[in-house]
């Protein structure tokens, strides 16, 4: 069937803001769609409240809409733009909710527009927990027993019919957001509770577990005409219980026979048909490990971080396809953009195994429960090709980037039997190297089958990789074992380990006994047709692929998995970069290990290899491409700390140079230089044990700043007050060595600025200055940023250009630069310079019309920023106010405390702009998922150095008609001060306390800074928690707080009384 | 550990570990990228004659079992995987794909790279090769000139069709199934609705086969090229106009030699559970289950009595004919699947069905 001519535009509602269980994977979704829609000659509008992203550049459609995603904002730009048709299935559960929405409230009918891909009646046939389980009842599909529950007497009732164990699941959540598996009461009360709250709907769905069962997945598409066909099926390796995005997955299946996999495909097919989708949908499905009984767990009728994962496994577009679908057009007449040749009506074969390993963000919240149920915790994840399922999965671990390159922990000899049984019982972060480690101790892997129910065709596996260590061990320099082991994906360092050698002696054996890997094209068809795509892998194998080109090339290095700090904003510049080195003439080569970005998009670059960002594995590329050199400036701390090992390897770093590179982050050699061109940065020093801090601490005065060096997202960085908080610092938070020397420095309260800037070795460009809400302390990524400063002086300004200026060019920067300055009473210190692009160049680039990325690489490659057409210095300020909002995703992540410091903790950001501060800010907020209510009750628990700058809040609430709660002796104070304020108890006190309230929803608004002193501490974290807990937002900083009263006081109208005349007679 | 050699007609030289039996074998190397169905596609008699390739690495994962043979002897000549599974694990797993082929006398190489092996054969076309163990004695040179020499079988069909016809009993329409190499699915799905099957061998004759008074007539699939088979398509053509009929792969192409059309070898043939076929009438596509290194000219069809009704969406090549005036229809896929997708398994409801509407109008006329 043709493309539709009624229809001429069409609103592509993108899924807003990285948080947990939606991730990078609708950038790279919503990005091939709009430029799926524009190939096929539609005006495409797109809304999405996510600056990082590459779908909100304006090249990818005809208007852009950097606003939030909420009825308000989405109705106003369907009121000025009246597209014809909007497309809400690639913008993830956000996208779906919000189309859902706009049909409510009628303005889809009113204003004439059609709801394309997905009707809604499907949406709500697959989210709808009692229509779904009807629809499955009508194609004969079997569920597990389950039903819905709206209230704890109903769950309550259901548990005594089915018993436990039961899995709780919210209705319209977000990667199960709220959901988890009970076994006895106490957890059913907890989880269901939690469940209900988060739920739009107030409604769970309580099924009978199937937890032990094989979890297999169908990726499936479906056009108008009715023609359907799986993509890939998948099968994880941690059975059904834990998320799919928290488990391990391969692809395609590997323990089903055809019978198996035919009957799981037919009914997967039979459902994308009933629910009449047109484009793509991923059906999870239960297989009992002893039968052919098997269950449907889950449908989602939209694209998914599971189709993009099967995307990138297959090579099938789903998304570019699933929107061509969208607009009539049928599989049949799509060609397959991979072979060029054959129609996108197939069923991709693979001839290599695929492995997934999530990412968790447990290295940066150590308190977190690590355990893994059907709540997604992961970030992000990695994937990983070979022709072995221990290559690929070999090859995944390391490209994690947690410091494993192996299936083991780390301190293996500090844990006892018992904890690693206890840890493979109890499915965790770290199951695969606890597996690894019970093996090695002789641990049966029929045993850890009892334990884990994980099938055991995956602990052969892992139990021949053990094997292999042993085997190893004992024929050190045999390069037929040394072959063997790197077809089954060892790691050159972990060989090197074994072989008591050094990691770059082992890759020059192999080099020197042609031990080199080849790579392999991912082509859809198992190498059955000829393909052009230029997608590859390497494996152990005879036959290479991979051929050089004529051209000159580049190789850019691209940033892993999506992690705190390290977010989809590097996946950004690291497409940028590549088309930057495309226009100047190069061959643009990426590595990359992500599945869910745009750069792992194969027609971004000219070549894409899939591989670990590890040094063997990217010199190996390097043997093969042999490139005018490597990029490593976009790839944010991943790239960068291959730097110093390319190097030595003789390869060339383009861009600041190492030896710049290292002046910026080794902290001696910077402050040497800052020494050097005169600018001042807060006393500090290194030290390199606990007692050398110690002295240091005393010498500069508390409170200081603590971290290691050569860090990302401010990992393991602290303020600490006084002597014995530095103490406990250097014995539990960080290893010091003189290989790890730890920052120490005067923390300095005040104004914080960032500066993003571009040098070519001669000039300097400033596209423009940004200025933090929240005072210093608080981690860049975490503060509000605002565009343009509304707070600094001209002169100010002129400093900041003046020492940043100096800095790009004293330090030697080429390419792009990050600085983040404090200004502490009138005086601007330098804190921190990254010689690499940063979290804040999307948001710049977008909000200036500079293309950062771009213009960074261009004059890498020797084009002056001159050259290229930009004036240096400082750029016009554009007119209105952007701010940049952080975004949380603690609701997932039990026992996480949220006070926000010097270590990062959001997962991703969205942008407010408008005229002035307090309507960016208003929108800001409210992308960012808070609710801004003109009155209701805010509850201060605010620490005793706080309590001045509280009263003043305070009052400003109170004015604007909130009224106001506190603990006693706050209460007393502010009252005192003449704000009317309502007691509530303690923690532990006997009459309503501050969690009663916060459990009653009876705060809109919680301002909690408690986080010093070990029993207000406690209670803060409690207070903090219930909030997350029960929906209720809470700020942590006064700044924050702040601002938020700010957008209040420009929403409302004030209530003053008219004054008094003076009685004067 | 035991190192076998592949040894190409080309000259090319495959180094890896033998499994399965310890015989030397030769015979015409094949692929098929089906991802799961190893046990299926070795026992599926249309490969009679080949050494297959899976393209899939990992072989045997899930073991042998006793139900998902289609054909009780194997008549393939060696079997070429990356990875053979040590250790299978399945519900069903009776023993390990390696002791079974070493039952069949059936030898196995693993550890080759059978990307570059696919690759040759896609450029290559048919290839021939050896399977040997490696020792001194193995003269490549000389390995290469016999495989060259070496013709190509003409007899597959005789060698695995059934030797006597046989009887598969049911309550509902008599159906005679003609068998070129038969697998087991085509009578599964017969007996599933409820036919009363009986099985011939490929010679047998119209007149024999009129005398059992069929209701329809099932031509099955199996190996090699259909003009081998001067036996199979006289049957045929006396039987055209006669009884309803269906045909499935060689069947296919036996019914349109029949008809007057004619074949050609495809340069490396269809095999694979993920080939799309476009229905002309329906405007719809199925994925099929194919296995077939020759095809039927669509240029041939023009002076039959057959329309065309699939062709394949890649490569656009005949996959399907009807006849104009009676009631036959064949395809070059297998709708009984196993292994591969089921979509067009519908087709043997409209067999049914057309026997049905038959059998109604000879009533009419009685």
């Amino acid at each position: 069937m043709p493309k539709r001519t009624d229809i001429k535009t069409i609103l592509v509602i993108g899924s807003g803001p990285i948080v947990i269980g939606q991730a990078a994977e609708f950038d790279y979704a919503g990005t091939q769609a709009c430029l799926s829609l524009k190939e096929e000659g539609y005006r495409v509008i797109l809304i999405n409240s996510n600056p990082a992203t590459i779908m909100t550049d304006t090249a990818m459609a005809d208007k852009v809409y950097i606003e939030p995603i909420t009825l308000e904002f989405v109705s106003r730009i369907l009121r000025k733009e009246r597209p014809d048709a909007i497309l809400p299935t690639l913008g993830g559960q956000t996208g779906l909710n919000m189309a859902i929405e706009l049909d409510e409230s009628g303005i889809l009918d009113e204003l004439n527009i059609e709801i394309l891909g997905t009707k809604l009646d499907a949406i709500h046939k697959a989210e709808d927990r009692d229509l779904f389980r009807n629809l499955m009842y009508e194609l004969g599909a079997p569920v597990p027993e389950s039903d819905i529950i709206h209230n704890m007497v109903e769950a309550k009732a259901l548990v005594a019919r089915i018993g436990y164990p039961v899995i709780v699941r919210p209705a319209f959540t977000l990667g199960g957001t709220g959901g988890g598996i009970c076994n006895n009461d106490q957890e059913l009360e907890e989880i269901v509770t939690s469940g209900l709250k988060y739920s739009p709907v107030t409604q769970c769905l309580l099924e009978k577990s199937i937890a032990g069962m094989k979890e297999i997945e169908y990726e499936v598409m479906r056009d108008a005409a009715d023609n359907a066909i799986v993509v890939c099926n998948m099968e994880n390796f941690d059975p059904v219980g834990i998320h799919t995005g928290d488990s391990i997955v391969v692809a395609p299946t590997q323990t089903l026979s055809d019978r198996e996999n035919q009957m799981l495909r037919n009914i997967s097919l039979d459902i994308i048909r009933a629910l009449k989708i047109e484009g793509g949908c991923n059906v999870q499905l239960a297989l009992d490990p002893h039968s052919f009984q098997y269950y449907v767990i889950e449908v989602n009728p939209r694209v998914s971080r599971s189709s993009a994962l099967a995307s990138k496994a297959t090579g099938y577009p789903i998304a570019k396809l699933a929107a061509k679908i969208a607009v009539g057009l049928t599989l049949d007449e799509i060609k397959n953009p991979v072979t060029g040749s054959t129609f996108a009506c197939f069923e991709p074969a693979l001839d290599y195994i695929v492995a997934k390993i999530p990412r968790w963000p447990f290295d940066k919240f150590e308190s977190a429960k690590r355990n893994l149920g059907t709540q997604m915790k992961a970030t992000g994840e990695v994937m990983a090709l070979g022709r072995t399922f221990e290559e690929a999965l070999l090859k995944a671990v390391r490209s994690l980037e947690t410091g494993h390159v192996h299936i083991e922990m780390k301190n293996p000899a500090e844990l006892t039997d018992a904890w690693i049984e206890k840890r493979i019982r109890k499915a965790g972060d770290e199951r695969l190297f606890f597996i690894g480690e019970a093996i090695r101790r002789g641990v049966t892997i029929e045993q850890i089958h009892e334990w884990s129910a994980i099938d055991l065709w995956f602990l052969h596996k892992l139990e021949k990789i053990v094997m292999m260590e042993a085997t190893l061990i004992a024929n050190k320099n045999d390069k037929d074992v040394l072959r063997t082991a790197k077809r089954l994906g060892f790691a050159d360092k972990k060989i090197a380990e074994l072989w008591g050698t050094t990691e770059a002696a082992i890759y020059a054996f192999r080099k020197e006994t042609g031990i080199i890997p080849v790579y392999k094209m991912v082509d859809t068809c198992a190498a059955e047709f000829e393909s052009n795509t230029p997608y590859f892998y390497g494996t152990y194998e005879d036959e290479n692929e991979s051929v050089r080109s004529e051209k000159e090339s580049v190789i850019v290095l691209g940033s892993g998995p999506i992690r705190i700090g390290q977010g989809v904003e590097f996946d950004y510049a690291t497409v940028h970069s590549v088309w930057a080195i495309q226009e100047a003439g190069y061959e643009a080569i990426i590595i990359n290990s992500n599945p869910e970005t745009v750069s792992t998009d194969f027609s971004i670059s000219d070549k894409l290899y899939f591989e670990p960002l590890t040094i063997e594995d990217v010199m190996h590329i390097v043997d093969l491409e042999q490139p005018m050199g490597v990029v490593v400036q976009f790839g944010g701390q991943t790239a960068i700390n291959l730097a110093d090992k390319l190097e030595a390897n003789g390869v060339k770093i383009l861009g600041t140079t190492l030896e710049d590179i290292d002046r910026a982050e080794n902290r001696n050699k910077f402050e040497a230089a800052l020494q050097e061109l005169k600018i001042p940065q807060p006393q500090g020093e290194t030290a390199v044990s606990k007692e050398e801090a110690l002295v240091i601490g005393e010498k500069l005065g508390f409170p200081v700043l603590v971290r290691p060096s050569y860090v990302l997202g401010g990992r393991a960085m602290e303020i600490v007050y006084n002597l014995d908080e530095l103490a406990y610092y250097m014995e539990h938070a960080v290893e010091a060595s003189p290989d790890h020397p730890v920052l120490v420095d005067r923390y300095l309260t005040g104004q914080e600025i960032e500066v993003d800037a571009i040098c070519d070795g001669e000039n300097v460009l400033i596209p423009g200055i940004m200025e933090h809400i929240e005072r210093a302390g608080v981690h860049s990524g975490d503060s509000i940023s605002v565009y343009p400063p509304q707070k600094l002086t001209d002169a100010q300004k002129e400093t900041l250009v003046d020492y940043t200026t100096r800095l790009a060019l004293g330090l030697g920067i080429v390419g792009l630069m990050n600085i983040q300055y404090v200004m502490s009473e009138g005086e601007i210190y330098v804190i921190e310079v990254n010689p690499r692009s940063s979290r804040t160049v999307p948001f710049l680039s977008k909000i200036t019309n500079i293309p950062m990325a771009n213009i960074a690489t261009k004059a890498i490659l020797g084009q002056s920023i001159v050259e290229q057409g930009y004036k240096p210095g400082l750029a016009p300020e554009q007119a209105g106010v952007f701010v940049k909002v952080p975004v949380f995703s603690f609701a997932k992540l039990r026992r996480v405390d949220i006070t926000l410091g010097p270590e990062m903790k959001s997962t991703g950001e969205v942008m407010g702009k408008d005229a002035t501060l307090e309507k960016a800010l208003y929108k800001g907020l409210v992308a960012a998922g808070m609710e801004i209510k003109t009155h209701g009750t805010v509850l201060f628990t605010v620490s005793d150095k706080d309590k001045d700058e509280a009263v003043v809040l305070a009052k400003r609430f109170s004015t604007v008609g909130y009224r106001i709660v506190a603990t006693e002796g706050t209460a007393k104070l502010f009252e005192q001060n003449g704000v009317k304020t309502d007691i509530v108890e303690k923690i532990g006190g006997k009459g309503k306390t501050l969690l009663d309230m916060i459990q009653n929803g009876e705060a809109q608004l919680v301002v909690n800074t408690l986080t010093k002193g070990k029993q207000p501490a406690r209670d803060g974290f409690r207070i903090r928690r219930e909030s997350v807990e029960n929906g209720v937002p809470c700020l942590t900083s006064l700044d924050t707080a702040e601002a938020m009263v700010r957008v209040i006081e420009s929403m409302t109208f004030t209530a003053e009384e008219m004054p008094k005349a003076e009685v004067t007679n | 550990m035991k190192t076998r050699l592949l040894i190409l007609e080309d000259g090319t030289v495959f180094t890896g570990t033998a499994f399965g039996s310890d015989q030397a074998s030769q015979g015409e190397v094949v692929f098929t990228t089906g991802m799961t169905g190893y046990q299926e596609t070795l026992s599926d008699p249309s490969f009679y004659g080949q050494i297959i390739t899976l393209t899939y690495p990992l072989i045997g994962n899930y073991g042998i079992n006793r139900d998902d043979f289609e054909s009780i002897t194997p008549a393939i000549r060696g079997f070429v995987v990356r990875e053979l599974a040590e250790h299978p694990s399945n519900w069903r797993s009776d023993m390990t794909l390696d002791a079974y082929l070493a039952s069949q006398s059936i030898p196995g190489i693993e550890g080759i790279d059978t990307r570059k092996l696919t690759r040759i054969i896609r450029t290559k076309g048919a290839v021939r090769a050896i399977l040997t163990e490696a020792d001194a004695e193995v003269n490549v040179e000389e390995v290469v000139a016999q495989l060259q020499n070496t013709p190509f079988i003409t007899h597959h069909v005789r060698e695995v069709s059934a030797k006597t016809a046989y009887p598969s009993p049911g309550r509902g329409k008599r159906v005679v199934l003609i068998d070129y190499g038969m697998k087991h699915g085509i009578l599964r799905e017969l007996n599933q609705r409820d036919c009363d099957v009986i099985v011939v061998p490929y010679n047998t004759t119209a007149e024999q086969i009129l005398a059992m008074h069929p209701d329809g007539i099932m031509l099955s699939n199996g190996p090699g090229n259909p003009m081998d088979v001067a036996e199979g398509i006289e049957t045929v053509k006396n039987l055209i106009g006669k009884v309803p009929m269906f045909g499935i792969c060689l069947g296919h192409q036996i019914f349109a030699l029949a008809s007057g059309a004619s074949s050609f070898k495809l340069p490396f043939g269809h095999r694979g559970g993920n080939h799309p076929v476009k229905d002309l009438r329906t405007g719809r596509t199925d994925i099929t289950s194919q296995n077939h290194g020759y095809a039927i000219d669509m240029e041939s069809l023009k002076n039959t009595d057959l329309e065309l009704t699939h062709i394949a969406l890649n490569d656009g090549t005949c996959e399907g004919v009807r006849h104009k005036k009676f009631p036959i229809f064949t395809v070059q896929y297998h709708p009984e699947a196993s292994p591969g997708p089921e979509d067009s398994n519908h087709l043997f409801d409209e067999f049914i069905e057309m026997m049905e509407i038959e059998a109604a109008k000879e009533n009419q006329h009685a």
